[in-house]
């Protein structure tokens, strides 16, 4: 589904990401664990192109996405993204978080009025029915001020889940998060993982790591060190590096 | 005793069926249109500005329309408001065979200022809402431009508001100069009254007046907005 080729990112002469040429099937919940800087953020933010790479391509669906010609925009309403610090829309109600960019999408180029009220009603009825599901429909209406992280994180989650995405990615989606409202957000992740969602994760978390993971890459210096299921990477460790990342933080 | 013959002198030309509706129905009118609409189209030129200015700057484009704006900021703050009033009404326009009248001319030429310093107050404001907001709407699929206009502007906006409010303020103020291109403004309907009377003390010290009491309003305006949107900040 997202094949990286030699992806490599440099910042001046700090090469962040090295070569780098990986694939990712439908239905894989990738889980990217690995040292403070090693680069996780960055291959997973050049996934879908929010960080351009400087050599190599992406192919998703097909579609090269580094190719200039490509459309990207079009391409990462596929690619659903959830960020560390949540980053709702601050000028936006819940409802309008959830349903701003299907209803930009959905509308564009529709001129028939009763059209148009359909296509919104319909958008809104799925919003709503999101937020039912997370338990926040009561909260439509508020600003992401009012709400708690583990709500705003929640509900980031469900806008990336709005487009229909092919494929979610996350950037530590719990870090920012007081110890007791990670767990909402981990159970509504694997709930997604459950309905067969493909993700690509970065988290600190190595016991939800574990739990959901059906491959987990290690990552060090800007390369994929290893790899395998979470019982090969956690239960049998291979290179050092690995070992010694593994028993810092278990 | 002197000042009450002159208040008389002045209530006679002033007063009831005199001059004060000119005074308020074009002087005062004209001089909220000029500021008002200046700022109004002053926002629309600023923000196009700021946005070109923030835009990441790896493309042809962007870097061509950047040296653009510069150029056309650095015009309008560089000269005063007088100049290009008159250049407008008596050189360009003339030469371009336009002819919107003074008024109109006012208003665009107001805009066109503003929109220069309005550019610089909006970049800042742009620069202040959290880069996180950019990458949330880049993330879903909308446009630079959509998510500039859609969510990043509207919150730049709201952080400057009192910074915009300083500019009508300016405005308001720089308006007395129009009269430079025969348009009728507060200043000119109680210079009017002055040069019936020979008499401008009067009328001067009205005209004060009006300036003063309309920065204020526009001051407590703007607190009234400030109040009402930190209050939408911490809940709905
Ligand atoms: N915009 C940038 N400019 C320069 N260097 C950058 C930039 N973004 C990231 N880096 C550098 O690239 C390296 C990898 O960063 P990255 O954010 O991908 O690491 P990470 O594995 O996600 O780390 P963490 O666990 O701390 O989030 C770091 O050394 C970082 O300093
Ligand atoms: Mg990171």
């Amino acid at each position: 589904m997202i094949e990286a080729i030699n992806l490599t990112k440099r910042y001046g002469n700090l090469t962040v990401l090295d070569e780098i040429s990986e694939t990712i099937h439908e239905g894989e919940r990738i889980v990217i664990i690995g040292p403070s800087g090693s680069g996780k953020s960055t291959f997973l933010r050049c996934l879908n192109c929010m960080e351009d790479p400087t050599s190599g391509s992406i192919m998703f669906e097909g579609a090269d996405l580094t190719d200039l010609k490509v459309d990207i925009n079009l391409h990462r309403q596929h690619m659903g993204m959830v960020f560390q610090q949540f980053n709702l829309f601050n000028n936006k109600t819940v409802l309008q978080n959830i349903t701003l960019a299907p209803l930009h999408i959905g509308l564009k180029g529709v001129r028939d009025r009763a059209k148009r009220a359909q296509i919104k009603a319909d958008i809104e009825a799925n919003a709503h029915r999101l937020l039912q599901r997370i338990g926040l429909d009561d909260w439509a209406d508020k600003y992401p001020s009012t709400l708690s992280g583990g709500q705003k994180q929640r509900v980031a989650i469900v806008r990336a889940l709005a487009m229909n995405p092919k494929v979610i990615l996350f950037d530590e989606p719990t870090s920012a998060l007081d110890p007791e409202m990670v767990g909402e957000v981990l159970d509504l992740i694997k709930q997604l993982a459950e309905d067969g969602m493909t993700m690509v994760i970065v988290t600190h978390e190595m016991g939800f790591a574990r739990e959901v993971a059906s491959r987990v890459f290690f990552m060090d210096g800007g390369k994929i060190m290893e790899q395998g299921t979470p019982d090969e990477v956690f239960g049998a460790p291979q290179c050092p590096r690995l070992k010694e990342f593994l028993s810092k933080v278990l | 005793m002197d000042i009450l013959k002159k208040w008389g002198v002045f209530w006679e030309k002033f007063g009831p069926g005199g001059a004060w509706e000119r005074v308020i129905g074009e002087g005062l009118l004209n001089t909220l249109v000029i500021a008002f609409l200046g700022l109004l189209i002053g926002i629309v030129i600023g923000t196009l500005i700021a946005t070109v200015k923030v835009m990441p700057k790896y493309k042809a484009l962007p870097r061509i329309l950047d040296k653009i704006c510069s150029v056309y900021v650095g015009f309008f703050r560089g000269t005063p408001i007088v100049v290009q009033l008159l250049l407008a009404y008596y050189v360009l326009f003339p030469l371009c065979g336009i002819n919107i009248g003074s008024l109109n001319t006012c208003i665009l030429v107001f805009g066109l200022n503003s929109g220069a310093y309005v550019s610089e107050i909006m970049r800042g404001g742009i620069l202040s809402v959290d880069g996180g907001q950019m990458e949330a709407g880049r993330a879903v699929g909308l446009s630079y431009t959509t998510t500039m206009l859609k969510i990043v502007v509207p919150q730049a906006i709201k952080n400057i508001l009192p910074t915009l409010g300083n500019e009508l303020i300016a405005l308001v103020k720089d308006t007395s100069v129009v009269s430079f291109v025969a348009a009728v403004d507060l200043y000119k309907t109680f210079n009017e009254i002055g040069n019936r009377t020979y008499e401008y003390i009067i009328p001067y010290l009205c005209m004060a007046l009006i300036y003063i009491v309309l920065v204020a309003l526009i001051s407590l305006g703007i607190k009234l907005m400030e109040r009402s949107l930190r209050k939408s900040d911490r809940g709905n």
